[in-house]
């Protein structure tokens, strides 16, 4: 036991640990914000859809050369995100399909692009890291700086903070309308309340989760960190306050764990928090049973 | 002036007409039932009312002093509810949010009147209950104290009784009844055309894409349209 938190106390003494640790928290405490209602509005693959997006997005970033890829990969995911929003509503392709043709196009594009104009000898691992989180946290920190005060934060970081904060901050001001409107459009357009205004809110924040999420746990394991601690959370609480909070400790605590899993036997960072948001939610589905078993 | 008037409405989707030529009133303090048979367009003319439409044609104009924001709607129930993790006094101080504007979380007066609510429509020992675990009667009951925070003058009903077995039908009828004798106009769309013809003041009737009968219920026993269900009411 004393090996492992010594081993722990070595790593947390390099700044780019302590940063992916912030990161992480952030990252995890934003996404699962949106979960609940995410799952509830059955737009759970929207999620997926975007996630293979906002990979597309990178592989053209990473081709034109771009040092901060946010600035062409957050764009393009929110565009995505409202179109994809729309074309739910009224359009000839139904929603599901326009969701699954958008993100195997953008997946396939992304890898041709990479294929053709990357200069990395590593095209592989170049891909794999884009699909699945960075193999260890260390590449969270990409060499650019922004200078606070007299501290070189690194740029990704700074960027992941700055975005997550604003996350948090718009889902807290806007909390009881989103309820509203995920409860019942109908009825809050009706009483005049512009859901379409909040749904085009919800699309920028989902498509702005996404690509901070990205830089933790890649593209094809972000649904797994909106979803889980949503569904973990539900399966045990009953008001719609009480699972959202719930699923914000659930994902911070799964995310925690992950990332000093991942350290101490060297697993990559995603797969490491995903896999653990999993067992959380078995954990979460057996509490359940038990409780509903014991009020008959 | 009537607090509702909807002047020679077409409704209708994708370019095809449902029906046309939709006239009539609702003054303060009336019960209008509207019935009529499936697809005549009885959800599409609520939605119109409460601009979640756009009619083809005509017009709905809010007199008396009655804003768009002061109809409260008690909608059918969707596939998002049926499992949605939200307690009964969430949902019921939801109905307060068109009065917030941009101020992001309730006030004391609105928190207030949620409370009240309840306790007209008998739900506030379940206040903390969760939503999806209750019968449909008291889904009913939340969702209508949800409507009576969004407006005090009028409500608008799409099949309150849809789904309910004999009784919560009847305790909610005669909740709605209540509700109307206190001054709060109603506007219900209902298959069941007893209780229609039992509880309303006035009945419009609309089929075949037309106006079958509008006005009060007393010359609807007496009419022509009141006959096809006086008589076995086989047109469902």
């Amino acid at each position: 036991m004393t090996e492992i938190i010594e081993k722990l106390i070595l790593y947390f003494q390099y700044p780019f640990v302590r940063y992916a640790l912030i990161v992480g928290i952030l990252i995890a405490l934003c996404s699962s914000l949106l979960g609940v209602t995410l799952v509830l509005k059955r737009f759970s693959f929207i999620g997926d859809g975007l996630s293979h997006v906002a990979f597309g997005a990178t592989a053209i970033a990473v081709a034109m050369n771009l040092t901060n890829n946010f600035i062409l990969v957050l764009p393009v995911t929110i565009i995505s995100a409202i179109l994809l929003l729309r074309t739910g509503q009224n359009t000839k392709i139904k929603g599901d399909a326009a969701i699954a043709m958008i993100s195997v196009g953008a997946l396939a594009v992304g890898y041709l692009i990479m294929n053709m104009f990357a200069k990395s000898a590593n095209l592989a691992g170049d891909v794999c890291t884009t699909l699945f989180g960075a193999m260890a946290i260390l590449t969270l920190d990409d060499g650019t700086r922004i200078w606070i005060g007299e501290y070189p934060i690194p740029m990704k970081v700074f960027m992941c903070a700055v975005l997550s904060l604003l996350v948090i901050a718009v889902f807290m001001i806007f909390y009881h309308k989103i309820f509203a409107v995920t409860f019942d459009e109908d009825f809050s357009t009706a009483t005049g309340i512009r859901a379409s205004v909040y749904n085009l809110m919800l699309a920028v924040i989902i498509a702005v989760v996404i690509v901070l999420a990205m830089t933790l746990v890649g593209a094809l394991l972000i649904s797994a960190l909106v979803i889980f601690p949503a569904l973990s959370a539900m399966r045990v609480f009953k008001n719609f306050k009480a699972v959202t909070i719930c699923s914000v400790i659930v994902s911070v605590v799964c995310a925690v764990f992950g990332i000093f899993l991942s350290i101490l036997v060297a697993t990559p960072v995603g797969s490491t928090i995903v896999v653990v948001n999993i067992i959380g939610f078995l954990i979460f589905s057996f509490a359940g049973f038990v409780r509903r078993g014991f009020s008959g | 002036m009537p607090q509702l008037t909807c002047k020679n409405l077409t409704l209708g989707y994708e370019g095809k007409t449902v029906i046309s030529g939709l006239t009539f009133t609702v003054n303060a303090g009336d019960y209008l039932c509207i019935v009529g048979e499936n697809g005549s367009g009885k959800s599409t003319l609520m939605k119109t009312i409460l601009k979640l439409k756009t009619p083809m044609s005509g017009q709905v104009i809010l007199g008396d002093g009655l804003t768009s924001s002061e109809i409260g709607y008690l909608p059918q129930q969707t596939v998002v509810q049926k499992d949605f993790p939200a307690s009964v006094r969430e949902v019921v101080r939801s109905g307060c949010l068109n009065r917030c504007g941009f101020r992001p979380y309730y006030n004391k007066a609105e928190k207030q009147m949620a409370e009240e609510n309840m306790e007209k429509l008998g739900i506030e020992q379940i206040a903390k209950h969760c939503y999806r675990e209750l019968s449909g009667g008291q889904q009913q009951r939340t969702l209508l104290a949800r409507a009576l925070c969004a407006a005090g003058k009028i409500i608008l009903l799409d099949e309150p009784a849809a789904g309910l077995d004999p009784k919560a039908a009847v305790d909610m009828y005669a909740l709605i009844e209540k509700l109307n004798a206190e001054g709060i106009t109603i506007v219900m769309i209902s298959h069941d055309i007893d209780a229609a013809v039992k509880y309303a003041t006035h009945i419009l009737h609309i089929g075949a894409q037309k106006v079958l009968f509008s006005g009060t219920t007393k010359d609807y026993v007496q009419s022509e349209a009141g006959h096809i269900y006086a008589s076995g009411g086989s047109q469902k």
